[in-house]
């Protein structure tokens, strides 16, 4: 090192010993560090692997079912598969339609199924219809490509195919039958009942054209009806998808069920939210920022149990709210606060020559808040909505205190029934937090390319 | 540029002792005028003395307070209605261009025409193609705003504003965030929109330009019009001693 000039340009190829001398060697403190930390790093290394050899995964290995989907009744499984599969298809067409993140994880989804499917090791239960479900996720990805590619849809339609998926995959995991058949339309129409209002008021504050709302009135009211129809009179007549009580649902599947419905749910609250906040009508702003600041003031163990333990105090007599709804209900709440303030902070951030340049056009208030403000907005706090989801995702664990078992909750039954398996609690939590990180990294992954592929359009 | 002195000339924009307060600032301080169809009119005047105020109250960016304003035979009151109705007939350019940064060049231009015009995308389009070749940079069409120079993003605003179809167009310091060497590309877009026959307000210190293009220039100081005649009775003669003063320092 001694004598060589700073002015020279570092050279880029010079090999492992070039790169070593560079970065670990180029100091007598790098040297110290490099030592020490590579001395560190190689106990833990060989204690990890000392570890990994005498590992019991048998927990795992024979309780697959119950991480996965919880005491889903067997003969049902096939409305998982259904689900998964559907939406393979989709990642295969979003693929063919946009490219970029979606072929990464398209890719990475099929060839897992492939690898699981023929897979030698065979767990519990694992038998060849199952890998045969496995199989089939990774042929519709196939499947899903090669139809998005012929047809060449726009991506509009593909958005709209992941919207009705959601709904019809909830629907048929949950499924219907007569007994469940008049609280399926309380729902519905409830639903229904909500978005009037909903709509009617948005329409009054933000002062939307008339034509608008009638509109998308029609619309959701139209949803309504069918999928009304639908229930009543096909569903609801054959056994093809009785009720699976939530009360059944458990593992991967209760945490996705958490985690996407609460997503779905608190990005449209949040926005509203978020509009309301800033929104000149005293009422209204009031209204949304004491909904946003007692949410936050308030833990999500909390409110978890305020809306499955109070809550039910104050309904009638009789009326039943399923566990898990109340549990959907708490963390959409929780997480649709936050939500409204990483919004807020994007809506702050559109300058105002951009709403006046739309308004010299003669773009009326709610366009120029649709077109113009709100996707610059989003696209500002993209990082900081996916960090939120994130945390969402990995906050649906903390639904085990009010007796909902999530994959985390299964893992920690697993040694409540059975001392055999006290001893392998490392590798049970190891393997929950595996689970974890990798769809968390999944969601970090996709955040960061989308970020990258929308920066031609930012300033 | 029509001819100054026929007798029955439509009215474009009139206002009658317009007045506006910033908070207890009086800005504008009973402005009258008459802009006529077709009239190029050059407003300039030393900073702070309200161009920018008058020309954003004739599209009602800011509201006036005292007064009246009738564009194209309609008064600005509160109606939202009148407002967007006004604002769809009057296009505006600004100083910082404005451009929606998330959209390409032709989608910026095709927004406005779909939504509050409700035209098909195909007519906004054919529209947008044609008046990007107006303005000379037809083959940008797909460029993202931050991928092109300054002046054709003004070339593109002025673009943006036309495809409305407007009646009038406002330019508010059109080429003053620009380099030298673009002002002259946006000046002579400018020029040829004038000869087409537009009803325009420019507020702008090129007085080049001004000479050239205006049928009437109008001095601004402390929100009123202190003087106003055309460019030779501005140049060769003018009466006002702090005109003669401004004129002094800026040319
Ligand atoms: N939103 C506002 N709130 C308070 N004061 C304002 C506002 N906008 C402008 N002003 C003040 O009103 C006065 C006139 O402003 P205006 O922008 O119309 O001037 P101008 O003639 O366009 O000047 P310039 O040549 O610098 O653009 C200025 O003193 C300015 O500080
Ligand atoms: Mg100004």
């Amino acid at each position: 090192m001694v004598g060589t000039p700073e002015v020279l340009p570092p050279s880029t190829s010079v090999g492992i010993v070039g790169w070593l001398k560079a970065n670990l060697l180029s100091s007598p403190v790098n040297v110290a560090l490099t030592v020490v930390v590579g001395t560190l790093t190689a106990i833990a290394a060989v204690a990890m692997a000392r570890w990994l050899v005498s590992a019991d995964w048998s927990p795992i290995h024979e309780s697959l079912k119950l991480f996965l989907v919880g005491q889903y009744p067997s003969e049902e499984l096939w409305r998982i598969g259904a689900v998964v599969v559907g939406a393979t298809a989709l990642m295969g067409v979003s693929w063919a339609v946009w490219g970029g993140v979606m072929r990464t994880f398209a890719r990475i989804v099929a060839a897992a199924g492939l690898i699981v499917a023929l897979t030698p090791i065979e767990p519990a239960g694992f038998d060849l219809a199952v890998r045969l479900w496995y199989l089939g996720s990774a042929a519709s990805v196939a499947l899903g490509f090669a139809v998005g590619r012929a047809a060449s849809l726009g991506p509009k339609w593909v958005i709209r195919a992941w919207a009705l998926a959601f709904f019809l995959g909830m629907a048929l995991i949950w499924g219907f039958d007569e007994r469940s058949l008049g609280s399926s339309l309380r729902m519905l129409f409830g639903a229904g009942a909500t978005l009037t209002v909903v709509l009617a008021g948005a329409g009054w504050v933000g002062r939307f054209p008339l034509a608008v709302v009638l509109r998308w009135l029609a619309w959701g009211w139209a949803v309504v009806f069918v999928v009304t129809i639908v229930m009543a009179w096909g569903l609801g007549q054959t056994d093809l998808a009785p009720r699976v009580n939530t009360s059944r649902w458990g593992g991967l599947l209760l945490t996705f069920v958490l985690a996407i419905v609460g997503i779905v749910a608190s990005f449209p609250i949040g926005v509203l939210l978020a509009l309301g906040r800033r929104s000149r009508l005293p009422v209204l702003k009031g209204l949304s920022v004491a909904f946003i600041e007692l949410v936050r003031g308030v833990p999500l163990v909390t409110l978890l149990f305020m809306t499955v333990v109070i809550v039910p105090l104050f309904l009638p007599q009789g009326t039943s709210f399923d566990l898990v709804l109340r549990a959907v209900f708490a963390i959409t709440l929780f997480s649709s606060a936050y939500m409204a303030e990483n919004i807020r902070g994007g809506l702050a951030a559109v300058p105002l020559g951009q709403i006046e340049g739309a308004k010299a056009l003669g773009l009326g208030g709610f366009q120029t808040m649709l077109f113009i403000v709100l996707p610059q907005a989003l696209r500002a706090v993209i990082p900081a909505i996916v960090g939120q989801f994130i945390s969402l995702f990995k906050d649906t664990s903390l639904v085990v205190i009010v007796g909902l078992l999530d994959i985390l909750g299964i893992g920690k039954s697993l040694f409540l029934g059975n001392v055999r398996w006290f001893g392998a609690q490392a590798e049970v939590y190891l393997f929950v937090a595996a689970v974890f990180w990798v769809f968390t990294f999944a969601m970090a992954y996709a955040s960061r390319k989308v970020e990258e592929s929308l920066g031609v359009g930012s300033r | 540029m029509t001819s100054e002195s026929s007798e029955n000339r439509t009215e474009s924009i009139v206002c009658r002792d317009v007045h506006k307060w910033f908070g207890t600032f009086h800005v504008l301080r009973g402005l009258s005028v008459t802009i006529y169809q077709g009239e190029v009119v050059v407003v300039f005047g030393p900073s702070g003395s309200g161009k920018s105020t008058f020309i954003r109250t004739i599209n009602h960016l800011e509201d006036h307070q005292r007064g009246e304003i009738v564009v194209n035979g309609v008064a600005l009151t509160h109606d939202v209605r009148n407002i967007d109705a006004v604002r769809r007939d009057v296009g505006m350019v600004f100083q910082s261009f404005n451009l929606f940064p998330h959209l390409t060049v032709i989608q910026n231009i095709t927004l406005a025409p779909r939504r509050a015009r409700k035209w098909s995308r195909e007519r906004a389009e054919a529209t947008a193609v044609e008046l990007l070749e107006r303005v000379h940079i037809a083959e940008l069409a797909d460029k993202y705003p931050a991928q092109i120079s300054g002046g054709q993003q003004q070339r593109v605003a002025i673009a943006r504003a036309l495809a409305m179809q407007p009646k009038i167009m406002l330019f508010d310091e059109p080429t003053s965030a620009l380099d030298p060497e673009m002002i002259k590309e946006v000046l002579d877009v400018m020029r040829e929109l004038a000869t087409s026959g537009m009803t325009m307000i420019v507020v702008t210190h090129e007085m080049g330009f001004a000479k050239e293009v205006a049928d009437r220039m109008m001095m601004f100081d402390e929100g009123t019009i202190i003087e106003s005649g055309t460019p030779a009775q501005i140049f060769d003669n003018p009466q006002n001693d702090r005109t003669k003063l401004f004129l002094s320092q800026i040319l």
